[in-house]
């Protein structure tokens, strides 16, 4: 199983280690760092990198290495998991995860770390249930630990641990009881020159948020739930209501959790809610290139678009941008040649674009690789793959709660081939 | 007010300091001290000067304080080790509190700390721990039992808590049930042999059970262990199926993965005509497609996986060629993995995207994706007919963006295409040959080379083209010097009157001036064939070629199915059996897909499935590279009495030259005798098995040397028995011999003595002394003996395996008082048990004839009707070895017991009694 944990900064430095059982040398990193070394960019080192002895197996997020140890045959994925946990579950406890964060709270890392591994099987990684074990450290109650030399360790056992619904603890008490639901999608899809549709797809989750008195089982069905390709629930879920009745059926964990993810990718079902004009042109004698990008709405069910980004990498003869946007802001920077444009909300009637000339390498040939636009964008109150949320019942529990469901769709990878 | 605060030092003396605040008053104080203790602890500082103070700390109600002193003794106790014994104490109080969370703290800890004396202490705790009402200690008490394991081994096993852990997997509690079965999968692994998962239709009934309601982990440790049982039939599997079905909707992809796995591989057992296994294909698809918009770390072990099962089952995912599409910010691993995955999936209905796509790829920006794309569209030429015009004119088209690289991948590749569709694109030849002078690498020259020479009828100025090649001859490397010397004998062969010339300038390079002996060797061919009999020389040089296939990197059939049954493991990411990387071989159990059998037959377990492994053997004896040779040389060796395992292996040469020529050379094995104890001369009858052949790679076909070793007789010293056959047509002279270093520092104790001349065919058998002063350097195995003969041909390295006791000396007869206190001195991990099995013989006649072998009895007791010797022996090096044989008489089983202060030597010494005995 997991032999140790070594956080690893940008830079190279080892600034965490933690071993769950005999101490393995910090010297088997370097294997850790030739790869690094090697790799042009944080994200493509290699996750799994074999030793002579050991296997690193690592995830980068916040721009910190996370390098599991393990020195026998432990499926990979279980690790890799395992270590995007810890990482969601240090944002949980602290809000950002980076290094200064966890140095300042290096000793209720260690502790959540320990309560996470034993002898590096899984003890508990659900964040409710960690936090009955281990709190987390906030403002007040670092202050009142001082002053009352209580501490911020629970006695408890945690009580959800043992009962049939571990991800719930009992005796749960609300005054405002409330149950909120956001559907949120993601568009990733690559379209081509000519505008038509390589592949798209839909990742959707429905994230919650429920505070709930007692123990309320809840049901959530949809108007047409056949759109769902494939679905990853949360362990709460009764598989075999899904299976039989296409509803939802569950005692929901106390707070926020992600209650369901799915998959829509029959191409037809995926409208793509954005297009992209673009003319950019190098012209093989003279220095200068022309560049114009528009951004217009397609298919967005009459829903405003919002917090548009176009980034695009740019090739690397090209030495400046001169442009002109109709709206909003926008960057280039000659060293990553990364041009980035802020274009905000998107009106119909007033489409946004970006024109001017690049100035490229004089003498050299014309850049063979052409620049692929980058999308971001928001739609409020849409889902756009049309999943709709018929209703919402609880049973077990008496009073009446507050429920409340939001769409939100969004751009993933969304990425325009020119 | 953060923990940053407990970095800071002050000038005085940072571990003084905290040395006055742990021995404070105040519970506070110290408190905030342990936690400065903790934190310069994990950044690997070392405060472990501060043990006692801070084990002081340990009794308190404050639970935060007590789980901080518990992290520093995990930490700290194994380099104090003494003072940790203070802390048992309060472990075994701990224990019987009345709070389960502390019940199991305290034995979760515990078992943390790697010291051998607490282990003592800690069985009492953790047999009560393993029976606790609460299933919170239960569960946690069960991977303690895997901690102590790792331990100490035989504690566990002597102590029963191996089968309360077996008890557990009943549990009612399913968390129990899961981490019972990860502590028994992680022993198991450390004990390939034993029999610890022993799974019946009842236990996976109650795994199933479990599989739903345990957590996530839980799920994957049980889904693992399915993945081991073989069903009885296909009911049983598609019964199982089902309820592993609805894990493929878990969010967790390691329990996707997982089940993936159980479903591959039961789905073998079922009949493709049921219903049911056309349900299961769809369903496969969802998840895997899934798992490929998570993290992209998660996506290259799903893609390296998704490679298997598009190769075992390619019907699943045929529909869901979009998916592997790339993104241009995709890190490069996992760009080059979907790209892979595309062409296996690429099919005439598809081709037309995939082209386009792949098209799209060759203009990107990193250079190791390009080539694979330009790579990738000469595969679908290959694969798919109907695109292969399509094909060659987009690398045409590439070709004009005049990017180095870009052409020299795309030559590569068009030289495929001509190989696979003769005759059918030859019109683009001319563009290639305007891209001649831009090529740098080494593949794409060899590669444009061999199209002038295949195409030389065809080229007008091929024989400027090849002169212009020829130029820098001996700057190029082997792989152009090879085909530029191949390529001006075809143009010669097809155009004989205007290239004598060159024809001759390229061999006497290729002969006189090249010091590479398969250049040189390829160069008489072609020149004495052509000296010869230029008509036989066009039948070989320009025969018609055999076509190529149609997926180049296809994985061998047998390896694929034993890589479905590792799918999800680190096995699955490198495409390579466990056996070819986990360390020492240690924990390796070839596994099989299982047959498929209809609902009343039986079948085996995969376990004893693997091939050719002669039951009763003891795998791990045979290094694993090995394993194939070493069984073949058993199959084809001699009596079966005179086989113990032990086989050479060739090293660096493999096993390939082996199949090839040499098997009809396996006489017999290497022999070594023993220095005889007294004037007695001990003959080792037959020879133990093994062998050595010809490990020559052949590629000339010039000569080969066959060496093999029969039955010495040699009295008193160390000496190894050669026999020399010369299998070569020329005669063999000048031979000299030389050991690698090695673990006992054998070395040769007088130069290789072969009189006359070798003549091909003949055989020379040669008694080498040997003498224990050489070099010494720790081998894998032990007792392995690399060597290489040299002569006038070439050096021939083999590596060979010899028996421990030819290395007893005479004065390894220790005195009785010694012999005890030494036993006793011995740690007890150190102590190693093994049977003997099937020896008839009794107590004396062991005893003699172990004498005359170095093995000295020093005593002998009989205890319960069990003679029991306590016997000596000294190895050349210096090393005592320490046994303890027990006999029951009547039984013919012995049990031996080694003690030894090098625990390593333990196994042949083992191995060296068995021979000696049946012998």
């Amino acid at each position: 199983m997991i032999h140790s944990l070594f956080l690893i900064n940008s830079s190279g430095d080892i600034f965490l280690e933690k071993h769950w059982k005999s101490v393995v040398s910090r010297s088997v990193c370097d294997y850790f760092f030739e790869a690094q070394e090697r790799a042009t960019e944080a994200e493509n080192v290699p996750p799994v990198i074999p030793t002579p002895h050991h296997y690193l197996l690592s995830v980068y997020r916040h721009k910190i290495f996370f390098v599991a140890v393990i020195q026998t045959e432990v499926p990979p994925l279980f690790v890799i998991e395992f270590l995007h946990r810890v990482v969601d579950t240090f944002q949980d406890y602290f809000g950002v995860c980076s290094e200064p964060v966890i140095k300042d709270n290096v000793v209720v890392v260690y502790e959540v770390l320990e309560e996470m591994l034993d002898n590096g099987f899984p003890l508990a990684t659900e964040s409710n249930i960690l936090k009955e074990l281990i709190k987390p450290p906030t403002i007040l109650r670092t202050v009142v630990n001082t002053i009352t030399g209580s501490t911020n360790v629970g006695d408890q056992l945690p009580t959800g641990q043992l009962s049939v619904v571990p991800w719930r603890r009992t005796g749960v008490k609300y005054t405002n009881n409330e149950a909120y639901f956001d559907v949120i999608e993601e568009i990733d899809a690559i379209i081509d020159k000519s505008g038509s549709t390589v592949t798209a797809e839909i990742q959707g989750v429905i994230d919650a948020c429920v505070k709930l008195t007692g123990m309320p089982d809840l049901t959530l069905s949809f108007m047409n739930p056949r759109l769902l390709d494939d679905v990853s629930f949360h362990p709460c879920v009764r598989f075999k209501r899904w299976e039989s009745e296409r509803i939802l059926s569950f005692i929901p964990p106390d707070g926020n959790f992600r209650l369901l993810s799915y998959h829509v990718s029959a191409q037809n079902l995926v409208a793509i809610p954005v297009y992209v004009k673009h003319n950019i042109s190098f012209r093989d004698s003279s220095s200068l290139g022309r560049f114009e990008i528009t951004v217009g709405p397609k298919q967005t069910m009459g829903k405003t678009i919002e917090g548009v980004m176009v980034t695009s990498q740019m090739p690397k003869g090209v030495l400046n941008m001169s442009l002109t946007p109709s709206q909003g802001t926008h960057t280039f920077d000659p060293v990553t040649k990364m041009l980035s444009w802020d274009v905000g909300k998107i009106n119909p009637q007033k489409l946004p674009s970006l024109k001017g000339t690049m100035s490229l390498q004089a003498g050299a040939s014309k850049p063979d690789e052409n620049p692929t636009i980058n999308l971001q964008f928001k739609i409020q109150q849409l889902a756009i793959s049309g999943l709709k949320v018929n209703r919402l019942d609880m049973y077990g529990e008496k009073y009446k709660p507050f429920k409340g469901i939001k769409y939100m769709t969004k751009a993933g990878k969304f990425q325009v081939r020119t | 007010m953060t923990d940053s605060k407990y970095f800071t030092t002050t000038k005085k003396g940072e571990i003084f300091e905290l040395k006055a605040e742990l021995n404070s008053d105040k519970k506070e104080k110290k408190k905030e001290a342990v936690k400065k203790v903790i934190a310069s602890m994990t950044v690997g500082k070392d405060v472990s000067a501060l043990f006692p103070d801070v084990v002081n700390c340990m009794q308190t109600d404050n639970l935060e304080l007590k789980k901080l002193v518990y992290l520093y003794l995990m930490n700290y106790a194994k380099s104090q080790p003494d003072m940790a014994i203070m802390a048992v104490n309060t472990f075994v109080k701990d224990c019987e509190d009345p709070n389960p969370l502390i019940r199991a703290l305290a034995v979760r800890t515990m078992g943390c700390i790697r010291v051998d004396k607490i282990t003592e202490y800690l069985c009492e705790p953790l047999r009560k721990c393993l029976k606790d009402e609460d299933p919170y200690v239960r569960k946690t008490a069960a991977v303690c039992v895997a901690k102590l394991h790792d331990i100490n081994a035989q504690l566990v096993e002597d102590q029963g808590f191996l089968d309360t852990l077996k008890d557990l997997i009943s549990d009612s509690n399913p968390m129990v049930v899961a981490n019972a079965v990860a502590a028994l999968s992680e022993i198991a692994e450390s004990h390939p042999s034993s029999n610890l998962l022993d799974l019946n239709p009842q236990s996976i009934n109650k795994l199933l059970t479990a599989l739903n309601e345990c957590t996530e982990w839980g799920q994957i440790f049980i889904l693992d262990c399915l993945a081991n049982y073989t069903p009885k039939d296909d009911r049983e599997a598609q019964s199982i199926c089902e309820r592993v079905t609805p894990r493929l909707s878990h969010a967790n992809s390691a329990v996707v993965l997982s089940a993936v796995k159980v479903l591959m591989k039961f789905m073998e057992m079922l009949s493709k005509d049921l219903d049911y296994y056309g349900t299961l294909l769809k369903k496969l698809a969802p998840p895997l497609v899934t798992l490929l918009s998570a993290e992209p770390e998660l996506q290259y072990v799903a893609l390296r996986n998704i490679n298997l099962i598009v190769q075992k089952r390619p019907e699943i995912l045929k529909h869901e060629m979009k998916v592997f599409f790339v993104k241009y910010n995709d890190p490069i691993y996992v760009k080059l993995e979907k790209l892979d995955i595309m062409i296996r999936l690429a099919s005439q209905a598809n081709i037309a995207q995939v082209l386009a796509e792949l098209k799209e790829y060759a203009t990107e920006v990193d250079v190791d994706f390009v080539r694979k794309a330009v790579r990738a569209i000469g595969r679908c030429a290959i694969k798919v007919e109907q695109s292969a015009e399509r094909c060659v004119s987009t690398l045409l088209d590439l070709i004009q963006t005049k990017v180095n690289y870009v052409v020299q991948e795309a030559i590569v590749v068009i030289k495929d295409i001509f190989r696979k569709y003769p005759n059918k694109y030859e019109s683009v030849i001319a563009t290639l040959c305007e891209n001649l002078d831009s090529l740098d690498e080494p593949e794409a020259r060899a590669a444009m080379i061999w199209i002038v020479g295949e195409y030389a009828e065809r080229i007008d100025n091929a024989d400027e083209l090849l002169e212009g090649f020829l130029e820098g001859f001996h700057d190029e490397s082997t792989q152009v010097q090879l085909q530029l010397l191949t390529a001006i004998v075809k143009l010669f062969l097809k155009k004989p009157t205007e290239t004598q010339e060159l024809v001759q300038q390229v061999l006497s390079l290729a002969t006189q001036d090249s010091d590479n002996p398969d250049l040189r060797d390829r160069g008489y061919i072609y020149w004495r064939l052509l000296s010869t009999d230029p008509v036989a020389a066009k039948e070989v040089v320009l025969a018609e070629k055999p076509l190529i296939s149609e997926e180049t990197d296809l994985i061998e059939p047998t390896l694929l199915d034993e890589l479905i049954c590792y799918i999800g493991t680190l096995a699955s990411v490198y495409h390579k059996p466990p056996s070819a990387f986990v360390e020492g071989g240690r924990g390796v159990v070839h596994k099989s897909l299982p047959p498929r059998t209809a609902s009343s037959e039986s079948t085996e377990s995969p376990e004893t499935a693997p091939a050719g492994a002669p039951p009763g053997e003891q795998p791990d004896v045979i290094p694993a590279q090995g394993d194939l040779l070493g069984d073949l040389l058993n199959l084809d060796l001699g009596p079966p009495v005179s086989s113990p395992p032990l086989a050479t292996t060739s090293v660096q040469m493999g096993a390939v030259d082996l199949l090839g020529g040499g098997l009809d050379s396996l006489i017999g094995g290497p022999n070594f005798v023993a220095p005889p104890a007294a004037t007695v001369p001990a003959s080792l009858g037959a020879p133990i098995g093994g062998g050595l052949s010809d490990l020559f790679d052949l590629t000339s076909g010039v000569g080969t040397l066959s060496g093999s070793y029969v039955a010495p007789k040699a009295v008193g010293s160390i000496s190894m028995d050669l026999q020399l056959t010369n299998k070569a047509l020329q005669v063999m002279t000048d031979f000299a011999i030389q050991f690698n270093r090695n673990s006992f520092g054998l070395a040769p104790a007088a130069p290789l003595q072969v009189h006359a001349p070798l003549s091909p065919n003949q055989t020379v058998e040669i008694s080498l002394p040997l003498n224990t002063v050489g070099s010494v350097m720790k081998m894998e195995p032990l007792n392995n003996l690399q060597v290489a003969v040299k002569n006038n041909i070439d050096v021939f390295y083999f590596s060979t395996l010899y028996p421990l006791h030819i290395l007893f000396v005479e004065d390894g007869k220790m005195d009785r008082q010694m012999f005890l206190a030494t036993w006793k001195d011995i740690p007890n991990e150190n102590e190693a048990q093994f049977q003997i099995r099937d020896c008839p013989l009794n107590a004396e006649a062991v005893s003699s004839k172990l004498q005359s072998s170095n093995i000295f009895t020093i005593a002998k007791r009989n205890v319960e009707g069990q003679d029991m010797l306590y016997q000596s022996l000294k190895l050349t090096n210096g090393i005592w070895v320490l046994a303890e044989l027990r006999i029951q008489p009547g039984n013919p089983s012995f049990t031996l017991s080694l003690k030894c202060r090098a625990p390593e030597v333990s196994q042949h010494v083992y191995q060296a009694y068995e021979t000696i005995l049946k012998n």
